[in-house]
Parts: structure tokens; C-alpha cells; sequence
């Protein structure tokens, strides 16, 4: 591996990554000739004579500037060493400070032994199935899953910095780039390997074998198609046809006029029969506001409003966030997902924000029995913008 | 001695089958250097293992349905309300699984530690110039986790089916419907039809769990394999080179400092969960199309895009009876997709203008590379203000200014600040070189004010230790662009004619910029190359130092042009 400890500069290091084990490789296997800087390999111990092979190096003192050369001659230096050095002191420099580390290291994993076993006691006793008994619960859980998680961070922090003694080591690093013999080695073996598939001299066999799999390649695309149905013209139309009652969103109850008579008020509207309806209330839901007479003003279609009622999709034309929020004084419509703002005396025209185009207005009217209902579907498309939407 | 045995049999055991001695042993005596920025990856790891634990659990009782369900659960005010599938299960995992609100908000907080982890390692990387040859892969695949871990996440949120999570749903439905010619196509085919739809959820559900979590985890193997197979890099310092790695060895320093870690990072969110109350979807009440309250905002990492839709003004073309919907697609692409092409170019660039091909291991400190560094604040800010903007309606009440306002100063702000933030930056680092130069050419000043026998007086100073001076000394010598073909003639070299070599010349200039190199005049780095000698040499005996900067002055040889 690159990171052998026994200075072996990095062209030798890398070639050789084989090991010895490559030795015995036929030599159709290793590369053959071109490999030769293999021969490195045999250099390196093998694994029954590792505590015969190269001598660690000498920890703890700071690595002199010129690391790799001084490492290698070091390994040269005591190739003939029988004892190898040892590359990290068994103990620590001061033993009295690191027995008083042990003991708080001690001191945390039994608070987090501790701590564990109030988990498993608050799991047992503490019920959950209300509001406060889940928070109450939640508390206990949690708070003892902290501590022991914390003491055991701490007790481990401890025992490394205050128990173990301190090593700086130095590795070596080699480039990234191979040997040229090894590339060349590469070259070789990949080429032999096309040569004898026939791969490259049969252009019938690799010219119909791409042919085969154009279609595979496609397949997965066809397979997504049934996902979902076309759009079709369904961005362009929501449940509300002529007759269709407005109901309270909620409630479920027809307004009438009258009771709807307060100036300033808003209420979220439904179609009736489809409140719960998500698909349909996903472009169907509207909001009617009641205005003084007088306050409506063009652009707003005043044939579709009922007593100064005027009733606006309430899907947002940016993103198709509702456009939930009103402020009575100033007729302003406001999205809350990214401001934009409509001025629903006006049309609902933007005034500030992203969206584009106005809020759609819904034609209103009142039926036989005095509740109001639309008299058509939106004249145009509710909702964000789309590609199709002229 | 018996564990040593029971190991040791164990180890044999292992051995005979795997032939293991040899490679393991290289790993367990592996270097990692140490830092406390080398730590941020390792919180994103971690937090992604707490995920994938807590998430497990979670899934024995989410149900991924959009089935309308009547609430009878042990939540009071919700009961009795029409909800679907997934949102009441999400309920019953908070109120009747014993642990489950704790999980569910321990895997919230570890996400977004998650993602927040990611960014500040990115940075890390960006600022330090650990991109660098030979990691651009590894930087790439950094990127491509970032963003799948902004899907991830965007799906996770989502599921639980409350009102807030619809209402991101929704927001990304207009967006995905905004694209040009495929947009509805697009936006039908992903929740199956018309919004919300039945099966939105159990589709995100699915890749939520399964398919980003696995590419997540096989691209993170690959990170990681790389990072390990690369070695880490290693901040300057004394000893530190291009050629060797300075630390502890994994085995038992790196293992035990790293378990450490994972327990305080699932300490971080464990404490989080139990005391900082995260996503109560309770509160919200479950998704419908009609109702939207103030204040939302999405998890801070889909922040950004959040303002940018905020921010862009209402612009849009209807030609020919198609709609171009600038207003959406605009902000929902192009910001980030900006932020995360660059990125995603920037080594190649860096490469191409500086003609500096070799490998880097040692990190730049940021100031070295003031260019990098200030576009790097440059994107932050750029960055920033349209996060900041994805809250402009929290920060209009926070600091009750009028909201419209927080839009317009956005709107001026993502032009303008970036290109500030790009010269304040750039002039901090010239600045913080010069001051590294003084330190490097004078030395420490010590504050003490001595008389000399003559009467004048000097301020002493004492060199820089060699640990310091090895800090400061890490420059990054970027090689010198193709000179002229011969020395007589001014041609430039083939390669650096035409406009393409030109654009190069120019960003050289830009990208080399630097404070003039410190002059080695033998106070600090001298201790033993010319006339600083004498001095140092008398400043050690004393156990003092050296008379420094202030003495320059008394120096005949240097004292001309020499008076700072």
C-alpha cells in the first residue's frame, strides 16, 4: 500500500503496490516485461519476514524539512536492524495527570451507563397518547439519550487527549500519477485485451451490439410515460359552470347576498359538492369580498359582481400558493408564499410582487332562491403559468 | 490477557480467510492530520448515519398514503378532521409511539445539520483551496451530493402531508408547470395527474427512502474512498509538505477521536430534538389547497430559492400563444444553477488561468489566494441575500420595515453586494499578507521600549517562533504565464495569442494579485543567513530575543528605505 512507513519513494512505492505476491504471477498476468520496475517488488518484505523487513521510524519528534530524504536514508541506515523501534510510546509523560483523566473518563461512561438505564426506565414509565404525556415523554427520552450520547463524546475526548500520550506521526505522500512503465504496463494489457476480443477487427460485431442497445437506452423513457395523464386542456378549466352554487369553505353552506352584507368581509368559497374535493378546490377555490358601493373600480368586470360582492380565484397566479391573507383597509389581497399583492378593488390587479397577471374574477349571480352562484367557469386559465396558457 | 487471546484467535480466524494482516495493518497505522475544519465532513457523515437510523425507524409507522382518513387519534383538536393517511400516521408517531416525536425531531434537526454540515465543508474546501489537483473529482461529487441532499431533504418535509409541506409541493408544482414546452408535462407526470392528486406522496416517499438515500450513500463511499486513497490534505505548518502527511494514526488516535465525534454529533441533535421543538405539524393542521398562513418558509437550505422567487420581478412574455413564465423558471434556475455551475467549473478554471497543473496538498490559508477568496464571498453574499429574502416577510416584522422595501433593497443587493463584498474581501487579504510580511520582516512586536546607550530608543520585538514563521512563509508560487518566445523579441507564445490568450493574460493579472513578497531581511526568517545572525545569536543567550524590528533602523545595512 501507498503508505508504507519505510520511506520507499513514491515512483518505486507505487509500481510496486502489487507486492511481492506478484512475483509468482505467470508473466502474462503481471504485465510481462514492460513491468518492470515489478522488480521493485521483491525488494519489499515479504510477509514472513516483516519483523525482519525495514525498521519503523521514530515517532514523536518533529520531522526534519526535508522528510523523504532523510526517511530514506534512515531506512537504508538501519536496513540491518534486528529490533524494531517502537512508533508510539505505550505511556503517557506526566502518569499523575493521566490517572486523574482515567477517572473522569470512568466518571462519563458511568454517568452514560446511568443515563442509558433512565432511558429504558422513562421508556417503561412514561406513557405517551396525550399532548403533554408525548412532550412529557419526549423530555425524558430525550434528555437522558443526551447525556449518555454527550458523556460517552466526553469520556472518549478525555481518554484521547489526557490518557493517551501524544504521537505526531509523518507518512509520506506519493503522486497520484503512475509510473510510466506502469501506464505503459496498462496500455499494453488494454490493448491486448481488445486485440484478442476481436472487438476493434469485427466492426460487425461492435456496430450490432451498439444497435442493440439504442432501444434499451430509450426503454426507461417509454416506461415513465404512463406516470401521469396528458395535461390536455385541464389547466385551462375548474368545476365551476353556470348555476353552481357558492358555499362557505368549511361549512358547506349557500350565501345569500344579504347575510353577506357586512362591507370589508371575506370569506373562502367553494363549489358546492366539491369542499372536499382537493383536486377540484386546487383550482376551484375562490373568495368573495364584499365592498361598499362605490368602491369598486375598473378593471373589475362590474356585470359579474352581485351588491358590490366580487368573488376572485384564490390560487395564486405566481406559484399557486392560496393568496390567503386581506387587509380590510387598503382592498389589498396578499399572498403570504411570496408577497405578491393584489388590489381587489381594482380587479385584483398586481400591485407589488413576482405574479403576473391578475387574480381571475368569477362571474357572479343569484339564483331562483337568492343564493349566489357563478353564472360560467373563469373566462380564463386560474393559477400559475404554463406553457400552454396564450 | 484472555481479551488479547479471544482478539487474537478472533484476528487469526479472520485472517485465514481473508488474508487481512498486511493490508489492515497499513490502515489501522494510516496518518490523518488533524484541524478543526477537517471536522465539518465529518458532522455531514454522521448526521447522515443518525438520518438513516432514525429514518428507518420512522418508516415502521409512516404510511406514505394520500387516503382521506377521519382523525381519531389521541391529538385533541385535530380529531374528527378528514386528513390523509400520511399526515395522521405522522401524528400517531409523535403522540402514541413511545420515542417517536423524539426520533421524528432528531431526524428533522439531523438533516438539517446535514446540509448545514455540507455548506460549511464546502467552504472549507473552497476557501483552503483543497479542491485543488489532484481532488476536482472529489469537489465534483460534493456538488452532486449537495444537491441531492436539497432533493432529499425537500422530499423528506413533504411527506408528512401538513399544510406547510402542501403548500411546498404546490410552490414546486407552479415552478415545475413554468418550464418551457415540458413544463405541464413535467408537473402531470410527477404527481400523476392535476395537483395534489393520490399519489404524490408514496412517489416521493420511494425516493426519499430508497433511491437518493442510495445514491447518496454510494456517492459518499466514493468520497470518502477517495479522500482516504488521496490522503487528507494538511493545513502549512512546520514540517508540513507537499510530500508528507503530519498527524496521528488512525488507529487508535483517529478512531477514538472520531467515535468521540459521532457521540457529540447525535449528543448536538439528540439535545436538539428533545429541547428545540422542530416541524410541529400539529400546529399546521393537514394539507389543504384553500388555506396558507403567514411566516412560512421552508428549511433553510431551500431557502435560497425560496427568495429568489421572492426577489425576481413579474416578468413575462406570452408569444405566439405560449407563455414564458420568466417570473418562475428564472429564479427557480438560474441563481443556483449559476452558483452551482461555477463551482462546479472553478478548479478547471483556476487551472486554466494559473497554468498550474501540479498537486496541492498542503492548503492555501485564504488570504494567500486573495482572488478565490473574495469571489468565494462574492457567491456567499450573493448567496446570502437572496436566503435572507426567502424570510423577507419574518425579517419585515422583525425589524418592522415595510416589506416591499426588504424586496427592493434585495433586488439592488443581489447586484451590488456580491461586487462589494468581492473588493472589501480582496483588500482584507492584500491587507492581511502585508501585515504576515511585517511579521515575517520584523518580527513580533513585543511592546517593551528599551534606550539604547546612545539615548534612542527602540521597540523590541522577538522573531516569530519557527512554527509561526512556517505558517506564514506558505505562499502559493503560481507559475509564471508562457514568456516570450525569445528574449529579444516581445511575441508572446503562441498559446497566449488571440483573444482566448488575452482573456488569460488578464485573469492571471486579476487571480496573481498579491502583496509584494517579504524581503528576508534577517530579523525573523535570518537566523542564519547574513546580518540578522549576530543578533539573533545574542537575543537567544539572554534568553530574550533578538533586537527586532525597531533596531532596524540602527542597522547601517538596511536602514535606508527601511522605516516602518
Amino acid at each position: 500500500m501507498s503508505n508504507n512507513p519505510s520511506g520507499q519513494s513514491g515512483a518505486e512505492d507505487s509500481s510496486g503496490s502489487g507486492g511481492s505476491g506478484e512475483q509468482s504471477w505467470p508473466e502474462y498476468l503481471s504485465g510481462g516485461q514492460s513491468r518492470g520496475t515489478a522488480s521493485h517488488g521483491s525488494a519489499w518484505p515479504s510477509e514472513g519476514s516483516e519483523s525482519e523487513g525495514p525498521p519503523r521510524r521514530v515517532i514523536g519528534t518533529p520531522p526534519p524539512a526535508a522528510a523523504r530524504t532523510l526517511l530514506a536514508d534512515h531506512g537504508d541506515a538501519s536496513g540491518a536492524h534486528a529490533q524494531p523501534v517502537r512508533e508510539m510510546p505505550a505511556d503517557p509523560p506526566d502518569p499523575r495527570k493521566a490517572r486523574k483523566a482515567e477517572l473522569l473518563v470512568a466518571a462519563c461512561f458511568l454517568i452514560a451507563m446511568l443515563s442509558g438505564f433512565g432511558f429504558l426506565v422513562a421508556y417503561g414509565i412514561i406513557g405517551v397518547g396525550t399532548l403533554s404525556d408525548a412532550l412529557h415523554s419526549n423530555l425524558w427520552l430525550g434528555g437522558t439519550l443526551s447525556l449518555t450520547l454527550l458523556t460517552l463524546g466526553a469520556g472518549a475526548v478525555i481518554w484521547v487527549r489526557n490518557v493517551m500520550p501524544p504521537v505526531e506521526q509523518t507518512e509520506l505522500r506519493h503522486p497520484m500519477r503512475s509510473t510510466d512503465a506502469d501506464r505503459a504496463a496498462f496500455q499494453e494489457t488494454w490493448d491486448e485485451g481488445a486485440a484478442t476480443s476481436q472487438f476493434v477487427k469485427r466492426p460487425l460485431i461492435r456496430r450490432t451490439l451498439i444497435a442493440a442497445t439504442l432501444p434499451l437506452a430509450v426503454a426507461p423513457i417509454f416506461l415513465l410515460r404512463d406516470l401521469g395523464p396528458m395535461p390536455g386542456t385541464s389547466l385551462a378549466h375548474t368545476v365551476w359552470r353556470k348555476g353552481r352554487r357558492l358555499v362557505v369553505y368549511g361549512t358547506g353552506r349557500p350565501i345569500t347576498p344579504a347575510e353577506f352584507a357586512s362591507p370589508g368581509s371575506i370569506i373562502s368559497v367553494a363549489p358546492e359538492g366539491f369542499q372536499d374535493d382537493d383536486d377540484a378546490m386546487a383550482k376551484a377555490a375562490v373568495v368573495i369580498i364584499k365592498f361598499r358601493p362605490g368602491q369598486l373600480q375598473p378593471p373589475t368586470v362590474m356585470p359579474w359582481t352581485v351588491d358590490d360582492i366580487v368573488a376572485y380565484s384564490k390560487i395564486c397566479t405566481h406559484v399557486g400558493c392560496p393568496a390567503a391573507l386581506y387587509e380590510q383597509t387598503t382592498h389589498h389581497i396578499l399572498c403570504p408564499c411570496h408577497q405578491s399583492t393584489f388590489d381587489a378593488a381594482r380587479g385584483a390587479t398586481v400591485l407589488f410582487g413576482p405574479a403576473t397577471r391578475p387574480l381571475p374574477q368569477l362571474p357572479l349571480g343569484v339564483d331562483s332562491q337568492g343564493f349566489l352562484i357563478a353564472t360560467s367557469d373563469f373566462h380564463e386559465p386560474v393559477g400559475p403559468s404554463y406553457w400552454e396558457r396564450s | 490477557m484472555s481479551v488479547d487471546r479471544a482478539l487474537g484467535a478472533t484476528g487469526n480466524w479472520l485472517d485465514d480467510r481473508l488474508h487481512g494482516a498486511r493490508g489492515v495493518r497499513v490502515l489501522l497505522r494510516k496518518v490523518f492530520p488533524d484541524h478543526w475544519s477537517f471536522l465539518l465532513g465529518e458532522i455531514v457523515l454522521y448526521s447522515f448515519i443518525i438520518l438513516l437510523l432514525t429514518g428507518t425507524f420512522l418508516t415502521l409507522w409512516f404510511q406514505p398514503s394520500m387516503t382521506d382518513v377521519i382523525y381519531h387519534g389521541s391529538y385533541v383538536p385535530l380529531r374528527g378532521l378528514r386528513m390523509s393517511e400520511a399526515y395522521a400516521s405522522t401524528l400517531n408517531i409523535s403522540f402514541d409511539v413511545r420515542g417517536g416525536l423524539l426520533i421524528r425531531q432528531i431526524h428533522h434537526w439531523a438533516a438539517d445539520l446535514f446540509m448545514a454540515g455540507i455548506f460549511a465543508h464546502m467552504i472549507r474546501i473552497f476557501f483552503t483551496g483543497a479542491y485543488r489537483k489532484p481532488r476536482e473529482i472529489n469537489w465534483l461529487i460534493g456538488i452532486v451530493l449537495l444537491t441531492l441532499g436539497m432533493l432529499e431533504g425537500l422530499f423528506g418535509y413533504s411527506l408528512p402531508d401538513d399544510l406547510l409541506s402542501g403548500a411546498g409541493l404546490r410552490i414546486l408544482e407552479g415552478v415545475i408547470q413554468s418550464i418551457p414546452i415540458v413544463g405541464s408535462y413535467l408537473a402531470f407526470f410527477l404527481f400523476g395527474g392535476a395537483f395534489p392528486g393520490h399519489i404524490i406522496i408514496p412517489r416521493l416517499y420511494i425516493l426519499h427512502v430508497l433511491l437518493i438515500p442510495g445514491l447518496i450513500l454510494a456517492l459518499v463511499s466514493v468520497h470518502l474512498f477517495l479522500m482516504f486513497h488521496q490522503k487528507h490534505t494538511q493545513m502549512p505548518g512546520k514540517g508540513r509538505t507537499n510530500e508528507n502527511v503530519v498527524g496521528a494514526p488512525t488507529y487508535p488516535y483517529f478512531i477514538a477521536k472520531t467515535g468521540a465525534f459521532f457521540f457529540f454529533v447525535f449528543a448536538a441533535v439528540a439535545i436538539a430534538g428533545t429541547f428545540v421543538q422542530i416541524n410541529a405539524i400539529w400546529l399546521y393542521g393537514p394539507f389543504n389547497p384553500v388555506a396558507m398562513s403567514a411566516g412560512s418558509q421552508p428549511d433553510f437550505y431551500m431557502g435560497m430559492l425560496e427568495g429568489a422567487l421572492r426577489v425576481m420581478p413579474a416578468w413575462q412574455w406570452v408569444v405566439f400563444g405560449h407563455t414564458f413564465a420568466f417570473n418562475v423558471f428564472i429564479p427557480a434556475l438560474l441563481p443556483l444553477g449559476l452558483v452551482f455551475t461555477a463551482a462546479a467549473l472553478w478548479p478547471f478554471l483556476e487551472q486554466w488561468i494559473t497554468g498550474d497543473r501540479r498537486e496541492h496538498h498542503v492548503t492555501d490559508r485564504p488570504r494567500n489566494a486573495p482572488t478565490r477568496t473574495a469571489l468565494g464571498i462574492s457567491v456567499i453574499t450573493f448567496y446570502g441575500i437572496l436566503w435572507a429574502e426567502g424570510a423577507n416577510d419574518l425579517l419585515a416584522t422583525f425589524f418592522n420595515v415595510p416589506l416591499y422595501w426588504i424586496t427592493w433593497a434585495a433586488r439592488v443587493g443581489v447586484f451590488v453586494g456580491p461586487w462589494i463584498a468581492y473588493v472589501i474581501t480582496k483588500r482584507i487579504c492584500l491587507g492581511l499578507q502585508r501585515k504576515d510580511n511585517h511579521l515575517i520582516e520584523h518580527g513580533v512586536e513585543t511592546g517593551i521600549i528599551r534606550q539604547l546607550p546612545g539615548g534612542e530608543f527602540i521597540e523590541e520585538t522577538r522573531p516569530v517562533s519557527e512554527e509561526e514563521l512556517a505558517v506564514l512563509l506558505a505562499r502559493s508560487d503560481l507559475p509564471a504565464l508562457p514568456a516570450a518566445e525569445s528574449a529579444e523579441s516581445d511575441v508572446p507564445p503562441a498559446k497566449m495569442r488571440g483573444g482566448l490568450g488575452r482573456v488569460r493574460e488578464r485573469l492571471y493579472k486579476v487571480v496573481t494579485e498579491a502583496a509584494p513578497a517579504p524581503q528576508p531581511n534577517g530579523h525573523a526568517i535570518g537566523h542564519g543567513n547574513g546580518h540578522g545572525n549576530g543578533h539573533a545569536g545574542e537575543g537567544d543567550g539572554r534568553g530574550q530575543t533578538a533586537i527586532g524590528a525597531g533596531a532596524s533602523t540602527t542597522q547601517p545595512e538596511s536602514g535606508e528605505d527601511d522605516h516602518h
